[in-house]
């Protein structure tokens, strides 16, 4: 799960650099560079969540 | 792809300003010794020693990397770099600058400066993270990061922002506001640092003993108030010098802005820790000291950003911002998604780093500042931080990050360096080890 946040993460910032390719006016872009940040965000939690050690799994 | 595309040139500097900016360079190491002695102040006793030598040691080896490799693809002192070309656009992506700085000599005394700049910014970017691995991380391993750090992951960034690059030429290819703006590194180092911090805290994970079976997490204070309060004094010297150099290196600013740059890194830095003063004072009874620093830092790491763009009222609300929120997501960090990070470097270099970018975007004049503010924060997220991530598990491999758990206990003076910083204290045994 934790890699699969991490591969996330790129596609939300391709989906930024379409919004700079694909839109001129700056309304659209916004929109997709705020959906690309989603995205990224969306992979952030699942990594945040796949790294978290189980309970206990810090004790000597 | 184009390998050889001719990269912008910058306005002259006329020598009163070179003078006062190189002058101001030569405080900002100042701002790197304070986060050196946060770092130590807020890890164990028993690891106080490896801690500030891993300071000096992993500042060492990135400035030497950057230097021998880093500088080149950074593309300070060259007039090249690999580019593509997309949709009629130019998209610079890395420098090709010579290797081991050669013809530093002949280069413009500007290029120099801002290759000084670099200097101090890779040194304190690696730097960060090691606060992040205190108690665990081992020294060899940190400083083989730090190579990596600075001569692959800063150039790259580097390049983009302060190069030429892509990002920087994101108003002239898309009429995005001036370009992404970033003019004392709270992109290149201290959203780099922070992000770096959450790659190794991840791959090393907790210190033993952090979080229990039942109940909450260990508390592990820092084991000395004074270094870490210190150190934020001195780190505020630094910065002011830092942010003034960063905005006539990068933004070109003219002598008169550069108070007004420096009046608002106090403020920002003021504003923060009050704002951290009343949020711990309010959560826990009682204002909490390292938590205080942390707020303090906060602002400053925000203040990198926005500092030179902003209006001294902006420059407070930005950093009470970063010094209200900077608290409660180290809080969120520790109890919510288990993540031990000694010296709050994720929250303070990186959360900070990323509001102060976005701070500036709302700050600065030009219309569509924010949008590339935003594309910037979307290229450090999106690429930087699984690029980092997939190297030092790479490296992890090669050099284990993590001390063995003998070496815990002990300590990593002993273990690491085969004397204390302390030599004359009783060393206690941790309650946590029982």
């Amino acid at each position: 799960m934790k890699y699969a946040g991490l591969l996330v993460m790129p596609a939300g910032f391709f989906l930024t650099l379409a919004a700079l390719l694909l839109f001129s006016d700056a309304q659209r872009q916004t929109a997709f560079v705020l959906c690309g940040l989603a995205v990224e965000a969306m992979g952030l939690v699942v990594a945040v969540r796949g790294h978290m050690p189980a309970r206990g799994a810090s004790r000597p | 792809m184009n390998a050889m595309a001719p990269m912008t040139s910058v306005p002259a500097m006329s020598e009163a300003v070179f003078a006062l900016t190189l002058a101001l360079l030569l405080l900002a190491p100042l701002a790197i010794a304070g986060v050196a002695l946060i770092n130590a102040g807020l890890g164990r006793s028993r690891s106080a020693a490896q801690a500030m030598l891993g300071n000096l040691a992993l500042g060492a080896i990135a400035v030497i990397v950057f230097a021998l490799v880093g500088a080149a693809f950074a593309g300070t002192l060259g007039n090249s770099e690999a580019a593509f070309h997309v949709a009629g656009k130019t998209w610079g992506v890395l420098g090709l600058g010579p290797f081991l700085m050669h013809g530093l000599g002949s280069a413009a005394p500007q290029a120099q400066l801002a290759l000084l700049f670099e200097f101090m910014a890779v040194a304190m970017a690696a730097m960060i993270p090691w606060g992040s691995g205190a108690d665990r991380w081992r020294l060899s391993a940190g400083c083989a990061s730090a190579a990596v750090l600075a001569g692959i992951v800063f150039p790259l960034a580097a390049h983009w922002i302060w190069g030429g690059g892509w990002l920087a030429q994101l108003g002239a290819n898309f009429g995005l506001g001036a370009g992404f703006l970033d003019a004392g590194g709270a992109a290149t180092v201290h959203a780099l640092g922070g992000l770096t911090a959450l790659a190794l805290v991840w791959i090393a994970g907790p210190r033993r003993g952090k979080f229990p079976r039942e109940g909450l997490s260990t508390a592990i204070p820092g084991h000395n108030a004074v270094y870490v309060l210190f150190g934020c004094l001195l780190a505020l010297v630094g910065w002011l010098a830092w942010n003034a150099a960063g905005a006539v290196i990068w933004l070109h600013a003219p002598l008169a802005a550069l108070p007004g740059t420096a009046i608002n890194t106090l403020l920002a830095a003021a504003a923060a820790l009050l704002a951290t003063f009343a949020v711990t004072r309010f959560r826990f009874g009682k204002p909490d000291a390292s938590l205080c620093a942390n707020g303090w830092l906060a602002g400053l790491v925000t203040s990198t950003a926005c500092a030179a763009l902003a209006t001294p009222a902006e420059a407070i609300f930005a950093g009470a911002v970063a010094g209200f929120f900077t608290p409660l997501l180290v809080e969120v960090l520790e109890l919510a998604i288990s993540i031990d990070d000694p010296s709050g470097a994720i929250a303070v270099h990186g959360a900070s780093g990323l509001w102060g970018l976005v701070a500036a975007g709302f700050f600065a004049p030009q219309t569509g500042q924010l949008l590339a503010q935003l594309v910037g924060i979307a290229a450090l997220l999106g690429l930087v931080l699984p690029l980092v991530y997939l190297l030092f598990a790479l490296l992890n491999r090669v050099v284990a990050f993590r001390v063995d758990p003998d070496g815990e206990r002990i300590g990593m003076d002993l273990h690491e360096l085969g004397g204390g910083a302390y030599p004359e204290f009783v060393i206690h045994r941790d309650e946590s080890y029982r």
